[in-house]
């Protein structure tokens, strides 16, 4: 109990300490019970054998784990050989999330940087016409590009009817149309932490490197990029692990040949085809994944500490 | 080669305009190769926007501006051989010092090595040999301020342009670079124009000094003639301290001006171009060319009420009521000689100005 | 400024802003235009017609969607107000509840929905409730909703929290209020914005939900992200595009108020 010191700003203080714990109940319980326990609950799954209709049998076995990896099982007759069928699953959906997050990048950042520059009046504005996409249903968004996107849709109407292909390109049910529906769903989470990394840079410094013979790609090379690191960084990441997990795209989008994690792991838990610990094998290895990218990204937060 | 001075900079009729508001008016000038110059005024007077034409951040809206004879408003800044002394130094935070100040260097094609060694003779030129691996972060901002000078120094511009550099630092530090400045622009040869608006700094340190106000040039001359003889009201309000007031000349010989000032009192002194028998003209007499006495001396005195007297450390400042005249202001040293001067209050004075000391101003 | 004096501009930014705005906004102004497509296919145009928007309402599908919608806006509705509540409560201990061992943890929990992907979050809670046998149904959706919710209640309120200078519960208490007077007649009006903010911020992201959603809900039941989902899964159909239209404008009319909400905020 206690006042004890104020910390950081003037909004920082103790004036309700004695009640935090009370105030802390709710959340505690809430999100304990609905999220902490599950997760809990979920690891041990993953480590149970599957039922026949979906959920499981309190029977202990790696067997899930094993299924992922393994051709006959680490613990079955023979040689246990690597199984590529869902690490292979894994791997693409690495790459598809990458391949998001670069051209995330390569329109996010002209467009934050531009923003970012436009006069104070107008600049709330821009930064508006950006995110409002983003408050509209993320299904409805993604329903939006695949019916722009068909092969009898819009776009190809348009552009046949322009007279600039003879036939509908076919886009839905390819890689780029999934690369599409990511980039659509996340570049929001791009654009922003760009966009006020880019607000917080002095422009003396370009300034400064113009007047010792820079050219403006070399500035933006040499001064600007390592200024708005951090926010490039938090871009990447908030376009990177929603589009590792990411389900809505790829089902809708990619169809069945463009199967990701998020669709595998969907697949254990619809019907009577299921099988749940494989499911909850398959998202720990996600988490893991997601954890292990934070936790180095902290860690190296930690150790550039106040660089400027 | 004429045996006159090289011109490096040259502004001819220089207008900047945004929209309907013009900042700077046909301004024209011609700085000196390995000269110390300086452009002085108030803000808001054009003197950055000038500075930043010459480096290329600006556009000249009318005009031409010549380094060496070669016109280069056409140029962008990363072409132009000038650099910049930023008023807040603008180091690049993410790299050393020595990175700083090599960057000019490998700009413009040298290798890292090659950079590395150049810049490395600049800080010890500044004495900062010491800190060439840390970062500007971690250094005071007199530290930051030479490194910013090395790193504009070390790719041998023609000309460097110094904006305020020495605004942010305290007094006796500012006073220190003062002299440092002069030692090295003396030391390199380089034509160095400043900014500033402070005038004992332009005094202490020009060669020749740019008046500027509201975009127009007012006076362009050695530190001496600026100060002793101010053109206008202006200049000589801004430089230095002065004695400001209105007379009526009544006659004018052979080149001398008598003037009334009021309560039938009178001077003679220079006459200037534009003043005419019968006009109203502003004087400008500066407070330590005045002489206070007891009485009356050979040459003209005029007749007064002292005031109040003020103690100011170094000098004793004198407030003086001439007889139907202005208010005056007096300055005497504060040595033996000047305190046997000194009246008290509510006592009659006269005061005797130098000569040469009174001004007429042309508007 | 022309481009040779101006170090900030570079070509070719400009341009890709305008194009990454039309790939944001041309799906939705397509679908949009063609909820008005008098057509039967989705395929051809034939001229403005509202027999879609009619067709929601009264149509086969009419019941299904009506029911959806209710669930989705009733359980956005709780769940936001509930999530705000516990939000506000949580951001008073930590903001204004002074140092102590249990803080940093707490905020790390609070952020744990946004952190975790939203599948991994989906399967976990599924597992939970099988495993306690939570029957799927409502209500599992509303608790769901609930918890994930309250990181996203959460932002909003403890930024605006920390904007308040603790001068003026001081102030209060000086008066002779004591500390739950202060809350309640000091802190919780300056706070409303963000309240609000928060509010909204849940409200949309319950409506909007669809994987944690689909995981838990069962058979029996649909909101209408899944309802959406589902009818997608059978076909593109054209009233569709009206339901998707209707979202939208909702979507506007949220950001709207949440921004002329902010505008208001006169203690800036």
């Amino acid at each position: 109990m206690a006042g004890g010191a104020v910390s950081g700003g003037s909004a920082a203080s103790d004036t309700y300490a004695e009640a935090r714990q009370w105030l802390l109940v709710p959340s505690w319980l809430v999100l304990g019970i609905f999220v902490l326990a599950p997760v809990c609950v979920m690891v041990i799954y993953s480590f149970l054998t599957k039922e026949f209709r979906g959920g499981v049998i309190w029977d202990p076995t790696l067997a899930a784990y094993d299924q992922f990896f393994f051709d006959r099982g680490l613990f079955g007759d023979g040689d246990p050989k690597l199984q590529w069928t869902y690490i292979s699953i894994f791997w693409r959906s690495i790459w598809q999330a990458g391949l998001a997050t670069i051209l995330s990048l390569l329109i996010g950042f002209p467009t934050a940087y531009y923003i970012a520059t436009r006069p104070s009046s107008t600049r709330t504005l821009w930064v508006f016409l950006i995110t409002i996409p983003y408050w509209v249903n993320l299904l409805i968004r993604t329903v939006s590009m695949k019916f722009l996107l068909r092969d009898e849709g819009p776009l190809n109407g348009f552009l046949m009817n322009v007279g600039l292909i003879n036939d509908p390109l076919h886009i839905i049910n390819t890689n780029l149309a999934v690369q599409l529906g990511l980039f659509y769903s996340y570049l929001p989470f791009m654009v922003l932490p760009i966009y006020a990394a880019v607000e917080r840079y002095n422009f003396t410094l370009s300034e400064a490197a113009a007047d010792l013979y820079a050219t403006k790609w070399t500035t933006l090379r040499r001064i600007l990029l390592p200024a708005v690191k951090p926010g490039v960084i938090a871009g990447c990441i908030l376009v990177f692990v929603p589009s590792l997990g990411a389900f809505l795209a790829p089902d809708l989008l990619g169809g069945a040949k463009n199967f990701m994690i998020g669709s595998l792991i969907e697949e254990q838990f619809k019907g009577n085809a299921g099988n749940w610990p494989f499911g909850a094998a398959a998202s720990m290895i996600l988490l893991s994944m997601v954890m292990i990218i934070l936790l180095i990204l902290s860690s190296q937060r930690r150790r550039a500490g106040v660089d400027q | 080669m004429d045996d006159a001075a090289k011109i490096a900079v040259d502004v001819r009729d220089v207008y900047k305009r945004y929209g309907d508001v013009t900042v700077l008016h046909q301004i024209s000038l011609a700085i000196y190769d390995n000269e110390f110059f300086t452009l002085l005024g108030p803000s808001g007077c054009g003197k950055t926007t000038l500075l930043r034409m010459i480096a290329g951040f600006e556009d000249v809206s009318q005009g031409g501006i010549y380094l060496f004879g070669d016109e280069i408003k056409a140029l962008p800044p990363h072409k132009r051989p000038v650099n910049t002394v930023f008023q807040n130094y603008a180091l690049f935070p993410h790299m050393t010092v020595l990175e700083n100040v090599g960057f000019g260097l490998e700009m413009k094609g040298r290798s890292r090595a090659e950079a590395a060694k150049r810049a490395g003779e600049m800080l010890e030129l500044v004495q900062l040999s010491k800190f060439a691996k840390r970062k500007p972060a971690q250094l005071s901002g007199g530290q930051q301020q030479r490194v910013a000078l090395a790193r504009a120094l070390a790719p041998s511009p023609k000309v460097l342009l110094l904006d305020e550099p020495l605004s942010a630092l305290d007094l006796k530090l500012r006073k220190a670079m003062q002299i440092e400045l002069k030692h090295i622009q003396r030391e390199t040869g380089i034509t160095f124009i400043f900014v500033t608006h402070d005038q004992e700094e332009a005094l202490t340190m020009s060669d020749r000094i740019a008046v500027m106000s509201a975009g127009e040039l007012q006076q362009l001359g050695a530190p001496r003639d600026i100060y002793e003889y101010p053109r206008n009201m202006f200049v000589a309000n801004f430089i230095g301290d002065t004695n400001l007031f209105e007379v009526s000349v009544n006659k004018i010989t052979n080149g001398r001006a008598q003037c009334h000032i009021g309560g039938g009192q009178e001077l003679t002194t220079d006459a200037v171009d534009g003043v005419a028998v019968g006009s109203k003209v502003n004087l400008s007499v500066r407070p330590e060319r005045m002489i206070l006495s007891h009485q009356s001396s050979d040459g003209e005195s005029l007749k007064g009420t002292v005031t109040e007297n003020i103690f100011i450390g170094t000098d004793i400042t004198t407030l003086v009521d001439l007889d139907g005249g202005p208010k005056i202001t007096i300055r005497t040293s504060n040595t033996e000689r000047g305190n046997k001067r000194l009246i008290e209050p509510g006592n009659p004075a006269f005061v005797t100005m130098e000569a040469g000391a009174a001004r007429l101003l042309a508007d | 400024m022309s481009a040779r004096t101006d170090v900030k501009t570079y070509s070719g930014f400009q341009f890709t802003t305008i194009l990454c705005i039309l790939i944001l906004y041309a799906p939705l102004i397509v679908v949009t235009v063609y909820s008005f497509n008098a057509s039967e296919s989705i395929t051809t145009w034939r001229g403005l017609s509202l027999r879609w928007y009619v067709d929601i309402f009264v149509g086969p599908e009419s019941a299904k969607f009506q029911q959806a919608a209710i669930n989705s806006f009733s359980i956005a509705i709780i769940a936001a107000t509930l999530a705000t509540a516990i939000a506000t409560a949580a951001a008073t201990a930590i903001v204004r509840g002074g140092k102590y061992r249990l803080r940093t943890p707490s905020l790390g929990l609070i952020s744990l929905p946004i952190m975790v992907p939203e599948i991994v979050l989906a399967v976990a809670t599924l597992i939970f409730f099988n495993f306690i046998g939570f029957a799927r149904g409502y209500m599992t959706i509303l608790v769901a909703h609930i918890a994930f919710c309250i990181p996203f209640a959460y932002l909003p309120i403890q930024a605006r929290m920390q904007g308040i200078e603790n001068t003026y519960e001081h102030a209060a208490m000086d008066l002779y209020a004591t500390k739950a007077q202060a809350f309640r007649r000091i802190l919780l009006p300056l706070m409303m914005p963000g309240i609000i903010s928060g509010f909204l911020l849940a409200f949309i992201v319950s409506l909007d939900d669809f994987i944690i959603t689909n995981f838990v809900k069962g058979a029996g039941i649909e909101t209408l992200p899944t309802a959406i989902f589902g009818s997608v899964k059978q076909g593109l159909k054209p009233n569709i595009m009206a339901i998707s239209t209707m979202l939208l404008g909702l979507s506007i009319v949220m950001v709207t108020i949440s921004y002329f909400v902010s505008k208001s905020d006169n203690t800036k």
